[in-house]
């Protein structure tokens, strides 16, 4: 079913959209100018096809759904959502990914500061990001769980894939970005190592999704083109308290 | 080598110890020893913590734990205290870690708060025999009622919920408290039709039958939040600060995070908890605005969204910026609020006392004509019912309690929760210890501080000739301050006692 959000708030919008998947688990929404919360909670079965910029908090506490948005997205996109898909077909504002827990976000280009802010894994459940241009500052800050995937397609020459203050405070989760990042980029609470066969299988993988999602891609994959980021211990406050 | 001595000594009657063992077994810090060659129970009072556990189960009342008398040459700026911390640090290198609520000598405005008595003229009423009202309503109010010429409400009514009597149990996390603490707690929230509140640590399965008195955190680490968790929580409550640490955010250690932990909070076992200081998508009160609205989506509107902020120097700004995003209830954590663990310097000197908190907030709330559309929570501390009817009569829709709740269970304030080693099986996930601690019991404990307040705040307002609590709020002719500055008074709006 088709909506336009003309003329809506984001409320109106957004209980538009919950009738409209009661009745057909597709939707399609025209003229979204910033409305805030598609897909807010939405569960499995359900797609929601964008058109237009959707606003912050695209897909927060989203529990299944699968979103895909034709332009660009902004803050928090995933905040918090616990399994499901996003895809963006543009750039993302800050914040995307924020708390997520499980599910999978793609972007085809940029990314804005502190993307996938303490991500998680639990159980079965471990949320991918990929990103297909390069990210802002603070890439993974507090990370505990997940994978972010950049891929460093950038018209600009030498561009890195992660701004500075990448992975502060990462306590968990793995990093793999593509492209030449200066090393004071990264905290000092990290390790920056080389990928293993074993991960490149698995981000050409990723390589493939993207390509089948945008129409374009990094192609074929080589291992001495990324680094991988873990973090040196998951204890990194650990030795920081005094009993009082 | 130590350069500080310990806290306290033990004192053991000989006379009367059995050497039977109970204190060795129930000190999980490792005081007490029987020693194999004499037979006599010896000490280690360096581990000493003074939480009198020990002293409860002596079957010979043999035991008593006093301060050390050791002291250092007097000086009223160089405290032992001071001293003491600066040793610590000296050896470590650490940040000093406390627990609890600030115990430093600040003022107590609610013991400097006096209430008022009918004589003579407007009666007073006994709640023994005369209907006494104390149940609540927590929510925001619409600004006027509008009903159709058949008498019909036209008005939309936010979503409220009802409490029996405006007391609350504030938010303590599994992981900071066990299981079996969090259990007796909301079991006590059923039995008293109010409500427990999660923490930011999740919504373990076991307390999925108290749902329905349940109010869900959402904290910056976001800990155990998903959909199914705003669903079942009656209140959904976004957690910026918190009076005994403002302006920082918390840490579970990974020893702490066990297999029980690590399911409700959502995360792997053994993994440091890391709630960052800041929620990461609120810069502003318009960020503040969207984190609420979403949390309204994703509850469909149904739930009162509260935000519970510290008692800091500009609170009665931040809480109208709060009202302005949507917030439906603003709970109020004063610096004497406790915590299961905190930087000393932070529990000690941030932050402001929640009796002036409150007053300014609930002050400039009517002054901009928006406090109907709130609910006032004060919490930090509220350690009786006096403190309660003082809370009302000051401007609080609602109180909430934690440390009473624990001490009802066993909690004696050593404020060592940081240990994960309480011997009461409060603070602690240590299965030998948590199993010391049984929910139907102390749930009974916890009701019974619930129900006698409860009683206590009628008399009091029966006292005052007011027969519903909702004549009691914000009525601050009823208060008269004793011991205060003209500028305490000023912000309290109260007059001198014989005024």
């Amino acid at each position: 079913m088709n909506i336009s959000a003309k003329g809506k708030g984001f409320r109106e919008l957004n209980e538009a959209i919950a009738a409209s998947l009661h009745k057909d688990p597709v939707v399609e929404l025209t003229d979204v100018e910033g409305h805030r919360y598609i897909g807010a909670g939405v569960g499995k079965d359900c797609t929601i096809r964008i058109y237009g910029t959707p606003g912050n908090d695209l897909g927060c506490y989203m529990d299944g759904a699968s979103v895909e948005v034709f332009g660009n997205g902004q803050d928090a996109v995933g905040n918090t959502m616990n399994c499901g898909r996003i895809v963006v077909h543009g750039h993302a504002g800050d914040a995307l990914g924020y708390a997520m827990r499980g599910g999978e976000i793609f972007v085809e280009e940029n990314v804005g500061y502190r993307c996938g802010i303490h991500m998680k894994e639990f159980g079965e459940a471990r949320p991918v990001i990929v990103i297909g241009g390069t990210a802002g500052a603070f890439l993974g800050e507090y990370m505990a769980g997940g994978v972010i995937i950049v891929f460093g397609q950038s018209d600009e020459e030498m561009q890195s894939p992660a701004a500075g203050y990448c992975a502060t405070g990462m306590h968990g989760g793995i990093m793999y970005l593509r492209g030449k990042v200066p090393p004071e980029n990264f905290s000092s609470t990290v390790v920056v190592e080389e990928c293993t066969a074993e991960d490149l299988a698995f981000l050409q993988e990723y390589a493939d999704t993207f390509t089948e999602l945008f129409g374009r891609g990094p192609g074929e994959l080589h291992a001495e083109d990324f680094v991988r980021v873990r973090p040196a211990s998951a204890r990194p406050y650990g030795n920081l308290y005094v009993r009082n | 080598m130590r350069y500080y001595s310990s806290d306290y000594i033990v004192l053991r009657n000989e006379e009367r110890c059995i050497a039977c063992g109970v204190c060795e077994r129930q000190c999980a810090n490792g005081v007490h020893r029987k020693d194999p060659d004499t037979g006599k129970m010896t000490a280690d009072e360096s581990k000493c913590v003074d939480c009198q556990r020990c002293v409860c189960m002596c079957p010979t009342r043999a035991l008593a734990i006093r301060k050390n008398p050791n002291e250092f040459r007097d000086n009223a700026n160089w405290s032992m205290q001071a001293i003491e911390e600066v040793e610590k640090q000296a050896e470590s290198g650490g940040v000093l870690l406390s627990s609890m609520g600030n115990p430093q000598p600040y003022p107590i405005y609610w013991d400097h708060i006096l209430l008022n008595a009918s004589q003579v003229t407007n009666p007073s009423i006994d709640p023994l025999r005369e209907p006494m009202e104390t149940k609540t309503f927590l929510g925001s109010k619409p600004d006027r009622l509008e009903y159709s010429k058949t008498g019909k409400l036209l008005t939309n009514i936010p979503p409220t919920v009802e409490l029996n009597s405006p007391i609350m149990f504030s938010a303590m996390s599994f992981g900071s408290i066990s299981l079996n603490a969090q259990k007796s707690i909301a079991m006590a929230a059923k039995e008293c039709n109010t409500f427990f509140n999660t923490g930011e640590g999740g919504l373990h399965k076991e307390l999925e039958p108290y749902a329905d008195h349940c109010i869900v955190q959402v904290a910056s680490g976001r800990f155990g939040v998903h959909k199914g968790y705003l669903d079942r929580g009656k209140i959904v409550e976004i957690k910026i600060g918190q009076g005994a640490k403002p302006g920082i955010g918390g840490h579970l250690p990974g020893e702490k995070v066990n297999y029980e932990v690590s399911q409700t909070r959502m995360i792997p076992e053994g993994t440091d908890a890391i709630s960052p200081a800041p929620h990461h998508d609120i810069y502003s009160i318009e960020d503040l605005r969207q984190l609420i609205y979403s949390l309204k989506e994703a509850t469909h509107y149904r739930k009162p969204i509260s935000v519970k902020i510290a008692a800091v120097h500009n609170i009665a700004a931040i809480a109208s910026g709060a009202v302005r995003a949507g917030a439906d209830i603003i709970a109020i954590d004063g610096f004497r609020g406790g915590t299961g663990s905190t930087p000393t310097r932070f529990r000690d000197t941030v932050g402001i006392p929640v009796e002036l908190a409150l007053a300014s907030v609930d002050q400039r709330l009517r002054d901009e004509g928006i406090r109907q559309q709130v609910s006032l929570v004060v919490a930090g501390s509220v350690r009786n019912s006096a403190d309660v009817v003082k809370a009302i009569a000051l401007g609080a829709d609602a109180v909430y309690i934690a440390s009473a709740a624990l001490i009802a269970m066993g909690c004696h304030m050593c404020r060592t929760c940081y240990t994960g080693n309480c011997n009461w099986g409060i603070a602690t996930q240590k299965e030998e210890l948590t199993r010391r601690l049984n929910p139907e019991i102390m749930s009974e404990r916890v009701a019974n501080v619930f129900r006698a307040w409860d009683h206590e705040i009628k008399e009091l307002m029966g006292g005052m000739g007011i027969n519903a609590i909702d004549s009691l709020r914000g009525n601050r002719l009823m208060l008269r301050g004793i011991g205060l500055t003209q500028k305490e008074l000023d912000i309290l709006g109260i007059r001198y006692a014989g005024e």
